[in-house]
């Protein structure tokens, strides 16, 4: 177990590392000069001097990577070049509205999909089965950011149920917050619910056919008691690597849908900075993103051990 | 009362016969041995007693177990009857169990499915059971995960959650051809030993008339989905009315005619010489690296022209490790290989791989020995590749046909593709595939093991006639110590690595020097001393 | 035993008996059929606004209605067409040839050093979703069709990578691979004689999968404006313009999200059937 811990987290680690270096290797190196970059061709030359101080550009590359780890190490992201603040609190403020909708959509895409899954599977090629995998289909097929703009003219427009956009903050109450971001999980979590449903449906049919599966049947347990007790936590196992890179796709999606509502989220930030040539806060964003992928999986990781003991083979 | 009785059982899947008309009684503290081919519907025989039968299963008919039918039975009432009245025992102990879930809580499942019990009581029955199979407490305790346990060992978990409620009737299907033959003794005794002492009936699936003949009180050949003949074990072998019977006993024991002893040559065909295999070994963790696996030990041995030479030993004892070092597949440790005194590899040096010419290799699988994408032809050229200048034109079809002639199949089946064959038939290609750059050697690696002992036979007879014509050695590497014992000359044991005794054939059998090579020929069912030995 | 040469026809007759894989291909070629036409004729010109004729209702004159600038809406949804199904189709390409090729060296090599490295690399890749990519790629040169290309084809590089190496590890072990290694063949001879062939299937399959999801991250890309240009009509870029206008003119945002998803129903369905069509396992069960 600690064996497999410890592989696990020197792997978690070479992955930052490498990820830092990706990025940074775009963002820093490949525009050439970054301060120009950012100024602009008609920029006044004292201004890009300035900005080739502040940004430490004269010192050598690998100086120039390590202290921008080290700043990131200690929260430190840069200041941003337009809005003149900390880039970390520009990002403390997002992160708050980007963060609880992606685990919000994580949360009703699993809530919907592991029912349907499980169903579809028990009585395949039944008409319950049939629903869930047709509507599945269609639910794969949809783009998040359309469907969002579908429920917006529905919901928002036609019944005026909730407002279109915009988010009231968490201060003005956790139910008005938890309401401004109801629809966008929703969107968000449609499509990744039908793939989970349907990952979680081959899974289970997959493992029904085990031969684990019979010997419970000839101890006597009924074909709903077999599922429950011997299926589920098999077929768990792929379905956590999807899990998993759903919180990834949901981020990712996040950044769009929070365009189609108007909520001032990470995605917002970094759409504003690109247009703006902001490029330390477009860095700060994509490392932040691209870090919390990565430890995501290495959470999957973990629940895969606690899930599967030959995972823990060297526990004794 | 009978423990189990069936009558005119008949079985349609999808609309498609697979029994009729079977009749088998079983009676308490009884073994009812179920003999049969593949496809004779032994299996479906049991499944219909489990009432576990695929999707669009019809059957008619009578199963009484205990007495009591189970024609009428709702589900729920079949689940009360599954596991308490009969419990069953699969061929597969690898997959048999589910993996993420303990050992004692799988064999308390049946216990607390059933009966009341909460879940300590449960666990005591588990603790129980498991010590009457065989799996003690200190080495064994309740929260073991089956990826902890070795094949025999987990064949004795499934058997203690089939007895766990003492049931009326146990269904062994083909509980020991997925063991080792010394594992496979040691739960056969088990079996014999729960049948005694818990009074309870056992049908007995099994395709080796040899474990059979040994273990069961009466028997029933199927074949096609009939009982072609059934009845005390002893008199259907004395008596064997039915021709199939017949032919199966006949197969069972068959020793094909071997026309001449080869003589041994100057050169030999191969000789191997203090060969070393070592595997890493996964690192313990990121500072401790292991020592690495010895797979092969030091073995040394040689083949004659025209000599026949069986490797045997149980699975991991690295006889098929050795068999790729000899194709040249690996590189070598230590010691070397030579072929018609040309060295192919050694410790430092090598694999050669011209040197492969002369020598081919037939698989065991005979449904992964072949690309599904290739035709016969492209296929059993394959081998040309090893030689400078390949046949081409009328030479090449020539060569194609000849090869195809000599294994008893036709010229025309060069343009068919693989999954137009049988098993058998696909063997048959598998050897001309071997028999077409004419080699010296060809390795056998289980080469008939997967078939059925009819068609076993039929191989056995082939190569042994191209042996005996074209002058070829074999080294023929299997766990089935009869098939050996039929057509080698000389034979290796190997355990562990090591080549632990080796000699003629007839002598190591009768009169085996090693422990192990006896622990093996005692283990080794027989059908003849089945039937010699006094009726108990 | 699918797709061997004499049984050519039968696959045939199966595919057309197959419902799903008949609609599937129905739908996924109207769009490949649209984006052809739009080569040579549409009903408009899809550039020239027409400010008279702006947020017209569907009618017999315009199939689909128009935009804010009076531009024909179907005709700029079969040049959006071409636009999706270049991009991505380009985009799987590139996942396509850089992938497999990793993907089965990594597998001939299993264990090795460059094996972890290729896995590796892999596992890195995966951590950039393809919007984040695209992000990084338009912040540094500027948005562009070109920069959505690379970054779903980058994305897609460790999906055919890892596909590849997992079907052609389990088949090295097969005995017909074995039984090719005893005639002499070498891992590069063996991948492209007897690997490729046999995941050919699945790679097909897989390619129709992400040829859909490729179109959908195509339309994300345009619509936050991080893919095609103006005046290019691409779908993600008609539903931009729809958001603001979507109480006012609602058959903006309509017409190219059923582009949109019938193409990539069509696709998967098509994926889906193939899928059934050369697994003859999963063909007895249904």
């Amino acid at each position: 177990m600690t064996a497999y811990l410890l592989r696990r987290f020197v792997s978690l680690s070479l992955s930052l590392v490498a990820a830092s270096l990706v990025i940074f290797l775009v963002m820093e190196v490949v525009p050439g000069d970054p301060a120009s970059f950012m100024m602009g061709i008609n920029a006044d030359p004292e201004a890009v001097a300035a900005l080739r101080l502040q940004m430490g550009l004269d010192e050598p590359l690998p100086l120039r990577y390590l202290g921008w780890v080290a700043g990131l190490l200690q929260g430190d992201f840069g200041v941003s070049y337009t809005y003149r603040v900390p880039v970390s609190e520009l990002i403390s403020e997002r992160v708050m509205i980007s963060l609880p909708l992606t685990l919000y959509a994580l949360a009703l895409s699993t809530l919907i999909a592991f029912p349907a899954g499980i169903i579809a599977a028990a009585r395949r090629n039944s008409a319950a089965d049939l629903s869930v995998m047709g509507a599945t289909q269609l639910g794969v097929a949809i783009p998040n950011f359309w469907f969002a703009m579908i429920l917006v003219l529905i919901f928002a427009v036609n019944l005026r149920w909730v407002s279109a956009g915009g988010f009231p903050g968490w201060d003005a109450g956790f139910v008005p917050a938890l309401k401004a971001l109801t629809l966008p999980a929703i969107a968000l979590a449609l499509p990744q619910a039908s793939i989970l449903a349907r990952v979680m449906r081959s899974s289970l049919i997959d493992t029904l056919d085990e031969d684990f599966m019979r010997t419970a049947r000839a101890k006597g347990l009924s074909r709903g008691q077999a599922l429950w007790r011997h299926a589920l936590r098999n077929a768990l196992i792929p379905v956590l690597t999807i899990i998993g890179l759903q919180f990834s796709f949901l981020l990712a999606g996040g950044i769009i849908i929070e365009n189609v509502f108007y909520l001032p989220g990470l995605g917002r930030l970094v759409f504003q900075a690109i247009t703006q040539r902001d490029l330390i806060v477009v860095r700060s964003v994509v490392i932040l993103l691209v870090f919390a992928v990565i430890v995501v999986t290495f959470l999957v990781d973990l629940a895969y051990a606690a899930a599967d003991p030959r995972l823990r083979r060297h526990r004794r | 009362m009978s423990a189990l009785s069936i009558s005119n059982l008949r079985l349609d899947i999808h609309g498609h016969p697979v029994l009729h008309d079977i009749d088998l009684t079983l009676e308490p503290g009884k073994v009812l041995g179920v003999v049969g081919e593949s496809g004779s519907g032994k299996s479906m025989t049991a499944l219909s007693v489990m009432q576990l039968l695929p999707r669009g299963s019809n059957w008619s008919g009578e199963i009484l177990v205990g007495g009591v039918s189970l024609s009428g039975k709702d589900e729920a009432a079949l689940c009360q009857m599954r596991g308490r009245d009969v419990g069953m025992i699969f061929q597969e102990p690898m997959t048999a169990l589910n993996p993420v879930r303990t050992i004692g809580d799988q064999v308390a499942e049946t216990v607390r499915v059933h009966t009341g019990a909460s879940r300590r009581e449960a666990l005591g029955v588990a603790r129980e059971m498991l010590d009457r199979v065989g799996l003690p407490e200190s080495r064994f305790p309740l929260d073991r995960y089956p990826h902890d346990l070795s094949g025999g060992q987990r064949q004795r978990v499934v058997i203690a959650q089939a007895i766990a409620l003492r049931p009326k009737v146990l269904i062994a299907d083909e509980p020991t051809t997925a063991l080792d033959v010394t594992t496979q003794a040691q739960i056969l005794d088990l079996l014999r030993e729960l049948v005694r002492e818990e009074d309870m009936g056992l049908m007995l699936i099994t395709h080796d008339l040899a474990v059979v003949a040994g273990m069961a009180d009466t028997i029933a050949i199927l074949r096609k989905g009939e009982v072609v003949e059934s009845g005390p074990t002893r008199e259907v072998f004395r008596e064997m009315r039915h021709p199939y019977t017949r032919a199966l006993f006949s197969a069972s024991a068959h020793v094909p005619d071997r026309g001449r002893k080869p003589e041994p040559s100057a050169v030999p065909v191969l000789s191997v010489s203090d060969v070393v295999r070592d595997y890493p070994q996964p690192r313990r963790n990121l500072f401790v690296r292991r020592p690495p696996f010895r797979a092969v030990d030091k073995v040394g041995f040689t083949i004659s022209h025209g000599e026949n030479v069986g490797l045997v030993g149980e699975s991991g004892c690295g006889k098929s490790t050795l068999a790729r070092a000899i194709l040249a597949l690996d590189a070598l440790q230590g010691g070397e290989i030579r072929l018609g005194g040309q060295l192919v590899s050694s410790a430092g040096e090598g694999p050669h791989p011209e040197l492969r010419a002369r020598m081919q290799v037939v698989f065991q699988d005979p449904y992964g020995s072949f690309n599904p994408r290739h035709r016969v032809r492209r296929l059993v050229t394959e081998p040309f590749h090893l030689i400078k200048s390949p046949p081409t034109g009328a030479e090449l079809d020539r060569r194609i046909d000849r090869a195809l002639t000599e294994v008893g199949l036709s010229p025309g089946d060069a343009s068919k593709y693989i999954h137009e064959f049988s098993g058998g038939q696909r063997q048959r290609i598998a050897i001309a595939r071997a028999l077409i750059i004419e080699p010296a050697l060809i390795v056998l690696d289980e080469a008939v093991s997967a078939l059925d002992v009819s068609i076993r036979a039929q191989i056995l007879d082939l190569l042994a006639e191209l042996s005996d014509r074209l002058d070829l050695s074999y080294l023929f590497i299997s766990h089935d110590l009869s098939v050996v014992r039929a057509i080698t000359d000389r034979v290796l044991v190997m355990k562990d690595g090591r080549i632990v005794e080796q000699g003629e054939t007839e002598s190591v059998f009768r009169n085996p020097q090693h422990p192990y090579t006896r622990e093996l020929v005692a283990a080794t069912p027989s059908l003849e001393a089945a039937l010699a030995a006094p009726a108990t | 035993m699918s797709g061997a040469g004499s049984t050519e026809r039968t696959f045939l007759r199966m595919a057309l008996g197959h419902p799903a894989f008949v609609i599937g291909f129905v739908l996924s070629a109207v769009f490949v059929a649209l984006a052809l036409i739009s080569f040579v004729w549409t009903p408009f010109d899809p550039t020239r606004l027409s400010i008279a004729t702006k947020l017209q209702t569907p009618s017999l004159h315009h199939w689909f209605g128009t935009d804010h600038f009076g531009r024909d809406m179907f005709s700029m949804i079969m040049v959006g067409a071409r636009v999706s199904i270049a991009v991505a189709f380009i985009a799987v390409g590139i996942g396509m040839i850089v992938g497999v090729p990793l993907g089965l060296y990594a597998a001939a090599r299993r264990g090795s050093f460059i094996d972890e490295i290729i896995m590796r690399g892999n596992d890195l890749v995966f951590a950039f979703p393809s919007l984040l990519l695209a992000i990084m790629i338009t912040a540094v040169f500027g948005p562009g069709a070109v920069n959505a290309i690379i970054a779903i084809g980058i994305f897609n590089v460790p999906v055919f990578a890892r596909l590849s190496r997992g079907a052609a590890l389990s088949l090295w072990t097969r005995d017909f691979i074995l039984a090719a290694r005893v005639a002499g063949k070498g891992a590069a001879r063996i991948s492209a004689e007897h690997i490729l062939p046999n995941i050919a299937n699945l790679l097909i399959v897989q390619g129709t999968i992400q040829f859909s999801l490729a179109i959908l991250a195509e339309a994300a890309l345009a619509y936050v404006g991080l893919g095609a240009q103006p005046p290019l009509p691409s779908w993600g870029r008609m539903l931009a313009d729809a958001q603001t206008l979507i109480s006012l003119a609602p058959h903006m945002a309509l017409f190219p999200g059923f582009a949109i998803i019938i193409t990539v129903l069509g696709l998967n369905l098509m994926g889906d059937g193939l899928r059934d069509l050369f697994d003859p396992k999963l063909r007895r069960e249904r």
